[in-house]
C-alpha cells in the first residue's frame, strides 16, 4: 500500500464564494489511493457539495488556501474539461438539461475529448447503447435532449451511464442516492460496482447510509462546517446512521473547545 | 422636370461608358446612382422597353422616398458611394486572394471541396456552374419547371416574367424595393406548373456566386394551384462582397392549393448593410413557409412577409439571427391574415454575442373579417456575455374579434451551469456554448435539409470560437 503514490491529495483547502467573507471549506485534507472507495458524510450546509464542485473546477468558487493533487498534478490552475480529460468525473447533484442536445451527440463529444479519438457517429451509438443497456436505461435515450423532461431518477441513471462510458479513474457521486427509490439506487449501484477496479477510485458524497449498503466503502469521513472531523471505516457510517450528526458536533464541540 | 431623351443618351453611354462595346470584358457604372446609371445597366442587359421603363419609375420613386424613420441606423449609409451595377465578366479578374480572410477562413474550416473553391474564386467558372445547373434543370424543364436566373427570365419568358414582376413587391413598397427595382440583376426565377411536385430542393447553390454579383438581386418564385417546391439560397457559400451593401428584393406567389419553402441561410462578410424585402402572397388553402438565417453582415434588416389572402392560406415564418460585436440583426416577420380560416406562426430565435445586438420585430395584423384566423409567435433570444443586447419589437393589429394571437417571448442568458455540465464531460468551454447555442436554434434548424443543417452548426460553432471565458 504506502509504495502507491495518492490518486487526489487535498492539502488544507480554503474556499469562499467570491463575494462573501466566511469560508465554506476550512482546511480540508483527505487522500484518495488508487482502488479506494471513500464516503464523505455529513450535514447540510457542511461543505461537501461545495468540495466537489471545487474538485471539478466549478468557476463559482474561490480557493484562498492549499492544494488538490490530481495524479500528481496541482489541478485547480486547471478547466474542468482539462480535469476531465485527465479522468475526474462528477455526477451531479442536480444534473443540468440541455434543451436540443442529443445525448448521443453529447456524449460523441465528450467521449472523443476523453479519449481524445475521432469516433464514427454510427460506432458511438453502438458504444452508447451497451452502456445505457447497463443502467437499464431505454435505447430511445440516445436521441433525446440531455435530461430535459427526466425523471430524477432518470437524471442520477444517466449520470452514471456517462460515468460509465468515460471511464474516470476518479468518480465523484454527489447524493447520487437523493431521490433514487430502491430499485433504481440498485441499478445506480451495479453501475457503479461494475466499474470499481484497483486503479479507479471513488468519492461518495452522501447523507445517508442507505448507498453504502450497496457500494461498501473503505474510508467513512464525516465533514461538519467544512473540514473532515473524523474518519473510519463503515462503521463510522452506521454509527451515524445511529446517533445521527448531533453526535459528531458534540464530540467537534468538545474537541475545539477553548 | 423634363424627360430625357433616351436616343441621345444612348450616345452619350457609349461615349461615357464604353459598355456598347460587346467585346468590353468589364464594365461597372460609375458611383452613385442617378437616371445615367440606371439607363446604363438596362442597356448594358439589352432589355425590352417595359423593364427600362419599369427601372426608370422605380428610380424616380426612390429618389422621392424618405428613408424608413423607425428602426437601426441607417444614416451612415452612402448612396453616392455605392457602385450600382458591375458586369459578372469583371469576376474573372478575381483570385482566391481576394476572398477577404475572415470568409477564407470559413471555406477553410468548411472544407468546401477544392472544385467548389475554384468556382467561387474563379471567375468564369461560372459557365462551367451553368452545365451542372442545366443538368439538374433538366428533370424539372420536362414538368415544365422554370428554375434561371432573372435576367435570362427576361429575355426567354417576358410574358410570364412581366405578369408577376413587382406585384408581390411594387417598388412603391419601400424605399430599398424602389432602389432594388431600378437596380437590380440576377436572382432566380422559378415556375412550377399546376399540380407540379418538385420533391427535390431547388438549389441556387451553384449560383450564388452569379446572384452575388448584382448586391441587388431579384427573385420571383411562382408555385401554380397545387404545386409544390423547396427553394434553398445560400449557406455553404458564404455570399461575400466587396461592396458594403446588398438589398434584395423576393416576391413569391403560392397558388391556390400550392405548397412551398424558401430557405435561406445567409453569411455576409461584417461589413455588409443587408436590407431584403421578401414577401410571398398565399392564397386558398395553400401554405408557405420561410426559413431564415442572418449569420453575417454588420446591419440586417430583413422581416419575411406572408400575406394571406383567401381562405385557408397558411404560413410559418421560422428565423434564426446571430450577432457578433459590430453586427445588429433585427430581424423577424410579418404575417397578414387578410381572410377567414387562415392561420400562421412567427418562431424566431437570436443569439446576441460580445456587443451584438439581434432584434425582433415582426407584424401580427388581423383584417376585420379574417374570421377565426389564428396567429402564433414565438421569439426566444439567448445572450452570450453580459454586455450583449436583445430588444423585441412586435407590433400587433387585430380587427377581429374572432381572431385568437398568442405572443410569447423569452430571454435568456447562456447559462454557466449549463456550460459547467458540459465542461465536467471533457467538452472545451467555446465547445459547450456552441452546442448550447446549437441546442437553442435546434427547433428550426431540424427544419434545413440535413447538410445544410450541418453547416449552420459549423457555422456557428466558428462563430462561437472564444466567445466566452
Amino acid at each position: 500500500m504506502t509504495e502507491k503514490t495518492p490518486l487526489l491529495e487535498v492539502r488544507n483547502l480554503w474556499v469562499k464564494l467570491p463575494d462573501e467573507e466566511d469560508a465554506i471549506i476550512r482546511g480540508l485534507n483527505l487522500t484518495i489511493y488508487p482502488g479506494e472507495v471513500h464516503a464523505l458524510m455529513g450535514p447540510n450546509g457542511s461543505g461537501k457539495s461545495t468540495l466537489a464542485k471545487v474538485l471539478s473546477g466549478h468557476p463559482g468558487y474561490e480557493v484562498t488556501d492549499g492544494e488538490v493533487l490530481f495524479r500528481g498534478e496541482n489541478i485547480l490552475e486547471l478547466e474542468p474539461d482539462d480535469r476531465a480529460r485527465m479522468g475526474l468525473f462528477l455526477a451531479f447533484q442536480y444534473p443540468m438539461e440541455v434543451p436540443g442536445v442529443t445525448i448521443a451527440n453529447f456524449l460523441r463529444l465528450a467521449y472523443q475529448r476523453r479519449f481524445d479519438t475521432e469516433v464514427k457517429y454510427t460506432e458511438f451509438y453502438k458504444i452508447l447503447l451497451q452502456h445505457l443497456k447497463k443502467l437499464e436505461m431505454d435505447p430511445s435515450f440516445a436521441g433525446r435532449p440531455v435530461n430535459e423532461g427526466f425523471s430524477g431518477g432518470e437524471k442520477k441513471r444517466f449520470e452514471i451511464v456517462q460515468l460509465s462510458l468515460l471511464e474516470p479513474v476518479l468518480s465523484v457521486l454527489d447524493e447520487t442516492d437523493s431521490g433514487l427509490d430502491i430499485d433504481a439506487l440498485k441499478i445506480v449501484s451495479n453501475g457503479v460496482n461494475a466499474m470499481r477496479s484497483p486503479e479507479r477510485s471513488f468519492l461518495v458524497i452522501t447523507h445517508y447510509q442507505r448507498i453504502l449498503n450497496y457500494i461498501t466503502p473503505d474510508y467513512v469521513h464525516v465533514m461538519v462546517e467544512g473540514r473532515i472531523v473524523r474518519s473510519g471505516g463503515p462503521e463510522l457510517a452506521l454509527q451515524l446512521e445511529e446517533k445521527g450528526y448531533d453526535w459528531v458536533r458534540g464530540e467537534l464541540a468538545g474537541a475545539t473547545a477553548p | 422636370m423634363a424627360q430625357p431623351d433616351i436616343l441621345n443618351l444612348d450616345q452619350d453611354y457609349t461615349q461615357k461608358y464604353g459598355f456598347h462595346d460587346d467585346i468590353q470584358p468589364v464594365f461597372q457604372t460609375e458611383r452613385g446612382l442617378t437616371r445615367r446609371v440606371v439607363e446604363a445597366i438596362s442597356h448594358q442587359k439589352n432589355e425590352p422597353k417595359w423593364m427600362r421603363e419599369f427601372r426608370l419609375q422605380a428610380y424616380e420613386i426612390f429618389m422621392r422616398k424618405p428613408m424608413p424613420a423607425w428602426g437601426p441606423d441607417l444614416s451612415r449609409l452612402d448612396f453616392d458611394e455605392i457602385v450600382y451595377y458591375i458586369k459578372p465578366t469583371d469576376r474573372q479578374g478575381r483570385s482566391w486572394d481576394e476572398v477577404p480572410d475572415d470568409i477564407k477562413r470559413t471555406f477553410d474550416r468548411l472544407g468546401i471541396p477544392e472544385w467548389e473553391r475554384k468556382f467561387l474564386a474563379g471567375v468564369g467558372a461560372q459557365y462551367d456552374s451553368e452545365v451542372v445547373y442545366h443538368n439538374l434543370a433538366k428533370q424539372w424543364e420536362e414538368k415544365g419547371v422554370i428554375f434561371v436566373d432573372t435576367d435570362t427570365a427576361v429575355r426567354e419568358y417576358p410574358d410570364l416574367v412581366q405578369e408577376y414582376f413587382g406585384t408581390v413587391i411594387p417598388p412603391t413598397d419601400n424605399k430599398f424595393a424602389a432602389l432594388n427595382s431600378a437596380v437590380w440583376s440576377g436572382g432566380s426565377f422559378v415556375y412550377v406548373p399546376k399540380g407540379v411536385k418538385v420533391e427535390l430542393p431547388l438549389q441556387a447553390y451553384f449560383r450564388v456566386n452569379t446572384a452575388e454579383l448584382g448586391q441587388f438581386e431579384r427573385t420571383i418564385i411562382i408555385v401554380d394551384e397545387g404545386a409544390e417546391m423547396h427553394y434553398i439560397e445560400g449557406c455553404t457559400a458564404p455570399t461575400y462582397s466587396t461592396d458594403s451593401f446588398h438589398s434584395g428584393v423576393i416576391e413569391i406567389v403560392v397558388k391556390k392549393g400550392a405548397r412551398s419553402r424558401y430557405t435561406t441561410i445567409q453569411n455576409w462578410s461584417h461589413n455588409m448593410y443587408n436590407l431584403v424585402t421578401q414577401r410571398a402572397v398565399v392564397h386558398g388553402d395553400a401554405y408557405h413557409e420561410w426559413l431564415d438565417g442572418n449569420l453575417g453582415s454588420k446591419l440586417t434588416m430583413k422581416y419575411p412577409s406572408s400575406y394571406l389572402i383567401e381562405p385557408g392560406a397558411r404560413s410559418e415564418i421560422m428565423s434564426i439571427a446571430f450577432a457578433s460585436t459590430g453586427q445588429h440583426q433585427d430581424t423577424g416577420g410579418k404575417l397578414i391574415l387578410a381572410a377567414p380560416h387562415t392561420s400562421g406562426t412567427i418562431v424566431s430565435k437570436s443569439i446576441s454575442k460580445g456587443q451584438g445586438r439581434a432584434s425582433y420585430r415582426g407584424l401580427v395584423k388581423v383584417y376585420e373579417g379574417a374570421k377565426h384566423a389564428r396567429v402564433n409567435v414565438e421569439c426566444d433570444a439567448l445572450l452570450i456575455n453580459p454586455e450583449s443586447r436583445t430588444d423585441t419589437y412586435p407590433y400587433i393589429e387585430i380587427e377581429e374579434d374572432t381572431a385568437h394571437v398568442g405572443h410569447e417571448a423569452t430571454v435568456s442568458k447562456l447559462n454557466d451551469e449549463q456550460i459547467f455540465y458540459l465542461q465536467s464531460r471533457g467538452l472545451k468551454e467555446d465547445e459547450a456554448a456552441a452546442l448550447i447555442v446549437r441546442g437553442f436554434i435546434e427547433p428550426i434548424a431540424k427544419e434545413l435539409p440535413l447538410e445544410y443543417a450541418v453547416e449552420l452548426n459549423r457555422l456557428i460553432e466558428l462563430e462561437m470560437e472564444g466567445s466566452v471565458g
